[in-house]
C-alpha cells in the first residue's frame, strides 16, 4: 500500500469525541454525512480543507476515548488515506485495522503541517517530501497484518467463518 | 512465573498458559452492546455472513445512550437494534432499564473471573467484580457475537497499591481522578490496571465500580480487583451462580507497581478540557456553575445518590443551576424511591431523568449552553463532550456535585459532611 499527499497536524490525546462528535454519531450509519464533521471541535474547517489521500498526523495518544468505530469510518470517508502518530489508543487502533484505515506509529515530531508526505506501508518508510527526509515506521503485530491483508476483519470471518490467526 | 489477574483469565479461557504480551483467541462469556455501536455490529454481522448468536443467553444490546429517542435518527437506529435483538431472539434492555455498565452486572451473568466483551470503552466497569472486561469496536462486537471469541493481546499490568484510609469527604472519584492525573491519559495504554490494598479493600462495589469504569482514562484495557466477601455479597442479590475468581499470584509479574497513600487525598478536580487534567479542589473553588450532573455509569449508583440525599435534605439548589440527576438503573431508581432519596433530591431542585446514560454524552437530557460551566459526575470532559464545545466541564465526585449544585459555584464537600 503506497499513499501520497499533505498533512493535517494534530497534537497528542485527540480523543474520539473530536474525531467525530457523539451528537452527531448516534443519528445516522451514513457515513459520508459523518464525515462532514470530522475533526469540527479541533478545526471546524477541516473537512473541506482535505483533497483525497491526505494524511491525518498526530503525537501520542491518537483515538483515546469512546469505542466508536464511527471514528475511523468517518475519517475514511472524509478521504484520509492514513493516520500517522507516535502512539494510539488501543480499542482505536483495533478499529482501524478491522474496518480497514492504515494507522502508521513513527516519530512525528520531524513532520507538520502542509508537508508532502509518501508512505509506503509494505516498505514500512514514511518519505517527508517537503523536508527530503525519511522516517521508519514501527512494523504491526502479524495478527494485524493478517486482519489487514484480507481486507479487515467482515472479510477474515467470511473467508475463514471465523478467527483464523 | 507467576501470573497476573488478566493473565490468569486469558489462560482460563483460552486453555493454555500465557503471560503478558502473547497473543490468544479467547472464549468470552458475555457480549454487550450499546445504541451507539450496535447499529454498526448488525451491519458487520451481515457482511461478515453471520445467522445466529453464538449464545443467546450470553449476549445483550441496551438502549441507554440516546434513551428514549430524542430525533428521527435515532429512532431509527433504535428500530434496527429492536428487529434484530427479536429476530435473533437474545435480549434488549429498552429505554428506561438503565446503563450498560450497571445492567451487565445486575444481570447475574458476569463476576469473578469472567471475560466480557462491550462495544462501550468503559466495559472496563466490570474489572471491579474481579471480571476481565473490555471495550471493543462494533466489528470486534459482531466478531464476537457470532463466534464468541475474540483476539487478545495479553497486556501487560500496572499494580496500583493504595493504602490508607479516604478521609471524610473523599470518596472513590477522589481517588481515581487522582490516580490519573498521577499517571496521566496514556500511562497505561495496552495494558491491564489491578488495584489493591487496604484502601480499595474498603470501599463499596459502587466505589469499586467507578474506580474500575475510569481505567480507560489512563488508556487502560481493563481496571481489575480481587473478589472477596462484598464482591460475592453484591452479587446474591442477582444470582446464585457460581463464579471461579481469578487471583493474582504473589510472584506474578508487573510492569510497573505504584504505591499511594490515601489518607491525606482532598476531594478532587478534573479541569476543562481533559480528564487528566486533575487539581485538588482548592485550586478551583468558587468557580461558578449553571449546571450539575449526578448520574452516568461511573456514579449513577445507589451510593453516589444516597450521598447527594444527605448533604441536600431539606435544602434548595441554588436559583442559578439545573441539577440533572440520572439514576443508572431502573433497580436504582426503584431503591432510591423506597429510600426516599428520590423525594429529596427533587425537593431540592432536582430534574430526573430516565435511567441511562443522562447529559454524558451530548446527545440528550442537558446539552450545556455556550460559556457554562458544568461539574458532572460523569467519566469525560472533553470538549463537545456535552454536545456543545463552547462549555466547559469539571469532573467531580458526587458529593462535590452536590455541594456545588447547593452553591452555585465550586464547592467543597467537607463543609457540609459532618
Amino acid at each position: 500500500m503506497n499513499f501520497k499527499g499533505k498533512v493535517h497536524k494534530f497534537g497528542n490525546d485527540v480523543n474520539t469525541d473530536y474525531i467525530i462528535s457523539g451528537k452527531y454519531k448516534f443519528k445516522t450509519l451514513d457515513m459520508r454525512e459523518l464525515a462532514k464533521h470530522v475533526m469540527e471541535d479541533l478545526d471546524p474547517d477541516f473537512y473541506s480543507k482535505v483533497v483525497k489521500g491526505d494524511f491525518i498526523v498526530a503525537g501520542t495518544n491518537f483515538g483515546c476515548g469512546s469505542s466508536r468505530e464511527q471514528a475511523p469510518l468517518a475519517i475514511i470517508n472524509a478521504d484520509i488515506s492514513a493516520v500517522l502518530a507516535k502512539s494510539f489508543a488501543r480499542i482505536f487502533y483495533r478499529n482501524c485495522i478491522n474496518t480497514g484505515l492504515p494507522v502508521v506509529e513513527c516519530n512525528t515530531d520531524l513532520i507538520d503541517s502542509g508537508d508532502q508526505l509518501e508512505v509506503n506501508l509494505s516498505d514500512g518508510i514514511i518519505k517527508n517530501i517537503t523536508k527530503g527526509i525519511e522516517i521508519p515506521i514501527k512494523p504491526l503485530p502479524d495478527v494485524m497484518i493478517k486482519i489487514l491483508n484480507d481486507g479487515g476483519l467482515a472479510p477474515h470471518f467470511k473467508k475463514y467463518g471465523g478467527f483464523n490467526l | 512465573m507467576g501470573q497476573t489477574i488478566i493473565e490468569k483469565i486469558l489462560s482460563s479461557h483460552s486453555g493454555q498458559q500465557v503471560h503478558a504480551n502473547e497473543i490468544v483467541v479467547a472464549k468470552v462469556d458475555f457480549v454487550m452492546g450499546q445504541d451507539g455501536t450496535s447499529p454498526l455490529a448488525i451491519r458487520a454481522f451481515e457482511d461478515m455472513g453471520g445467522k445466529e448468536v453464538f449464545d443467546r443467553e450470553k449476549v445483550a444490546f441496551v438502549i441507554d445512550h440516546s434513551a428514549p429517542s430524542p430525533i428521527e435518527g435515532v429512532s431509527a437506529l433504535h428500530k434496527l437494534m429492536r428487529e434484530f435483538t427479536r429476530s435473533k431472539g437474545f435480549k434488549m434492555y429498552d429505554i428506561g432499564e438503565g446503563v450498560c455498565h450497571q445492567l451487565i452486572p445486575e444481570s447475574g451473568k458476569v463476576g469473578p473471573g469472567s471475560l466480557v466483551i462491550g462495544a462501550d470503552s468503559h466495559t472496563c466497569t466490570y474489572g471491579a467484580l474481579n471480571a476481565f472486561s473490555t471495550g471493543v469496536g462494533s466489528t470486534d462486537l459482531a466478531g464476537g457475537l457470532i463466534s464468541g471469541h475474540l483476539w487478545f493481546k495479553v497486556p501487560e499490568t500496572i499494580k496500583f497499591v493504595l493504602n490508607g484510609v479516604l478521609p471524610k469527604g473523599v470518596y472513590a472519584k477522589d481517588l481515581i481522578l487522582y490516580l490519573i492525573g498521577d499517571i496521566t491519559a496514556d500511562g497505561a495504554t495496552y495494558m491491564s490496571a489491578e488495584y489493591t490494598g487496604e484502601a480499595v479493600s474498603a470501599l463499596s462495589i459502587e466505589g469499586r465500580f467507578t474506580m474500575s469504569n475510569m481505567a480507560i482514562e489512563m488508556g487502560a484495557k481493563a481496571g481489575l480487583m480481587e473478589a472477596d466477601e462484598k464482591t460475592f455479597k453484591w452479587l446474591s442479590r442477582y444470582t446464585d451462580k457460581v463464579f471461579t475468581p481469578a487471583s493474582a499470584d504473589p510472584d506474578a509479574v508487573y510492569a510497573q507497581v505504584r504505591n499511594y497513600d490515601v489518607s491525606k487525598l482532598e476531594p478532587q478536580i478534573a479541569k476543562p478540557h481533559r480528564v487528566d487534567n486533575v487539581c485538588p479542589i482548592s485550586e478551583v473553588l468558587g468557580t461558578p456553575i449553571q449546571q450539575a450532573v449526578l448520574g452516568t455509569c461511573t456514579n449513577g449508583r445507589i451510593e453516589d445518590l444516597r450521598i447527594a440525599a444527605e448533604l441536600l435534605k431539606g435544602k434548595r439548589i441554588h436559583d442559578d443551576v439545573r441539577f440533572i440527576v440520572a439514576p443508572a438503573s431502573k433497580t436504582i431508581y426503584l431503591d432510591a424511591m423506597n429510600e426516599g432519596i428520590i423525594q429529596t433530591l427533587v425537593e431540592a431542585g432536582a430534574a430526573v431523568v430516565t435511567p441511562g446514560c443522562g447529559p454524558c454524552v451530548g446527545t440528550h437530557n442537558g446539552v450545556p449552553s455556550d460559556g457554562e460551566n458544568v461539574i458532572s459526575t460523569a467519566n469525560r470532559n472533553f470538549k463537545g463532550r456535552m454536545g456543545n464545545s463552547n462549555a466547559s466541564i469539571y469532573l467531580a465526585s458526587p458529593a462535590t456535585v452536590a455541594a456545588s449544585a447547593l452553591l452555585g459555584k465550586i464547592a467543597d464537600p467537607r463543609d457540609f459532611i459532618r
